[in-house]
């Protein structure tokens, strides 16, 4: 099994989610969180005192999916996250030994 | 010769004394906005604790020491607790004693509460409630007793319709001297102090900018003309010094900004408060207008001398007050008000320009002054300022043990007792 994170803009999530249901993804986590990258921050004025703001809001989405479809999700939401501009962010797979659902106490495949 | 009361009258400075009380929750929620979250209870509390010690020490003693006698230095002890203020009329008014005596108690209310903006987020509240309790008695009074009780700014002829000198210079040359002697903020200059909520600020100066109705033309002490002439002049005061604040950013700093719009508009309001009922309408926007421009450019002085004025009170009350009391030497004009002067510009000369000046000197260097004697003393008996673990936890939780925004984090709160 694989995890697939991605980093992406908060405003090309609902696009993301749409894609990834569509490829067949039964469920996802999602967390707001903030970084920088290439993309830089911005500058607030308040009374003449500038600010820089150097942490951006992103949103990370983790989907765990069998080894088979790792690449093809990672591809999916390339795609759906990609505007073509600085800051569209960075998506990628590591490995997950195991998986094991609550409820049921299925495992690994079963479990995804 | 005992005068008779006029309903109208009474009722127009009910109403006034209802407004100005409501300023002192408005300037909460403007300073509120402008400090960061974990600090926003102990502004709230230190400004509303105010309306409840200024309003008691107003009635011990407070009124007595500024309204008591015509002495030229302070007044006297005739109307401790409140003796003989009663349900008549002033002498000279058309209005009952105890009426006088709460439309001044609101002014000594909110007096002390604008210093709050200068000592922002690192001074103990008990210090607090101790400081505006002695300065309320040792400064205030004396300098409204100066100016409104007969005293020698009275005496002098210098003018101040609703308290540029006796509120705005007063408390802006205290806001200085607190600033000096508490220091800076822990990481001021360098680390980033954003204001946490605007829109709490702009309401505040919502209820301020409508308040101010009370201030200044309840200082008309009449509902005549000459209060609906300084109901106008006080609103177009605000509106053009908003217009000077927020073009004069938008060109030095490229925007026209919610902050300065609400800065701009306090500064003219400030401005306006020595001239509202000494002026003609197109004065008042010419006073507005280049208060607004003027303090814009003095809220930047305490980067140069390193000051931690948190939240301007120099730079919009000392110095908004000074230029409405200066101002009011040029623009001043008796076919507004009889009781008034002529300014340089309305064929007075340089009389009252010189007046105006010594005034407002004398109130900003004994204010300066006796605070600093003040805040010194009680440095050294109790403390003034919070340790830097409790500035880091914030004054919220440090001074009140509370949170002001509480969204139900998970695990946020089990009870223990």
């Amino acid at each position: 099994m694989k995890l697939v994170t991605a980093i992406i803009k908060p405003h090309k999530f609902d696009d993301v989610k749409d894609a990834l249901k569509e490829a067949g993804v039964q469920g996802l986590t999602v967390e707001e969180v903030k970084g920088f990258g290439r993309q830089g921050g911005h500058t607030e004025v308040y009374r003449g005192a500038e600010y820089t703001v150097d942490l951006l809001p992103k949103i990370r989405i983790e989907v765990v999916v069998d080894d088979s479809d790792a690449e093809r999700i990672a591809e999916v939401i390339v795609d759906a996250a990609r505007t073509g501009k600085i800051g569209d962010g960075k998506v990628w797979v590591t490995t997950v030994d195991r998986v094991v659902r609550i409820r049921t106490g299925e495992r690994d495949l079963d479990a995804i | 010769m005992e005068s008779a009361l006029d309903t109208g009258d009474t009722a127009w400075l009910l109403v006034a004394t209802a407004l100005v009380l409501f300023m002192t929750p408005g300037l909460a929620l403007f300073y509120g906005g402008m400090v960061r979250a974990k600090n926003l209870l102990g502004m709230l509390m230190q400004n509303f604790f105010a309306m409840g010690l200024m309003a008691v020490l107003w009635v011990l003693i407070g009124y007595s020491l500024a309204f008591g006698g015509t002495g030229a230095l302070v007044g006297n002890l005739d109307f401790v607790g409140f003796r003989d203020v009663g349900m008549g009329a002033m002498e000279g008014l058309t209005i009952p004693v105890i009426l006088f005596a709460a439309f001044q108690m609101t002014f000594a209310i909110i007096t002390p509460a604008l210093i709050t903006g200068a000592t922002a987020d690192r001074m103990r509240f008990g210090a607090y409630a101790l400081f505006i309790g002695i300065w309320v008695l040792v400064v205030y009074s004396p300098v409204a007793h100066w100016v409104w009780g007969g005293g020698w700014i009275f005496d002098l002829g210098a003018l101040d319709f609703a308290g540029g000198a006796v509120v705005h210079i007063n408390a802006g040359a205290a806001a200085l001297a607190m600033a000096i002697l508490l220091g800076r903020r822990k990481g001021w200059p360098k680390e980033g102090m954003p204001p946490h909520s605007l829109p709490l600020t702009l309401v505040g100066t919502g209820i301020l900018w409508f308040g101010w109705a009370g201030f200044n033309a309840g200082s008309a002490l009449a509902a005549n003309g000459l209060a609906a002439q300084a109901l106008l002049n006080t609103f177009v005061a605000a509106s053009a010094a908003m217009l000077g604040w927020v073009l004069a950013e938008w060109a030095k700093d490229g925007h026209p900004t919610t902050l300065g719009a609400a800065s701009g508009a306090v500064a003219g309001l400030v401005a306006i408060t020595p001239c509202a009922g000494f002026v003609g309408a197109v004065p008042s926007i010419l006073i507005g207008f280049l208060a607004g421009i003027i303090c814009l450019f003095a809220i930047q002085l305490k980067y140069r001398f390193g000051y931690d004025d948190s939240l301007d009170v120099v730079g919009v009350h000392l110095v908004g007050g000074l230029t409405g009391a200066l101002l009011l030497g040029l623009f001043a004009d008796r076919s507004i008000n009889e009781a008034g002067a002529d300014g340089l510009f309305t064929g007075g000369g340089l009389d009252l320009l010189g007046k105006q000046f010594v005034a407002s000197i004398t109130v900003l260097g004994f204010s300066f002054v006796v605070t600093l004697v003040i805040g010194k003393v009680l440095d050294a008996i109790v403390g003034l300022r919070v340790s830097e673990e409790d500035e880091d936890r914030g004054l919220d939780l440090s001074q009140h043990a509370e949170t002001a925004y509480s969204f139900g984090e998970v695990g946020s709160m089990g009870r223990i007792g």
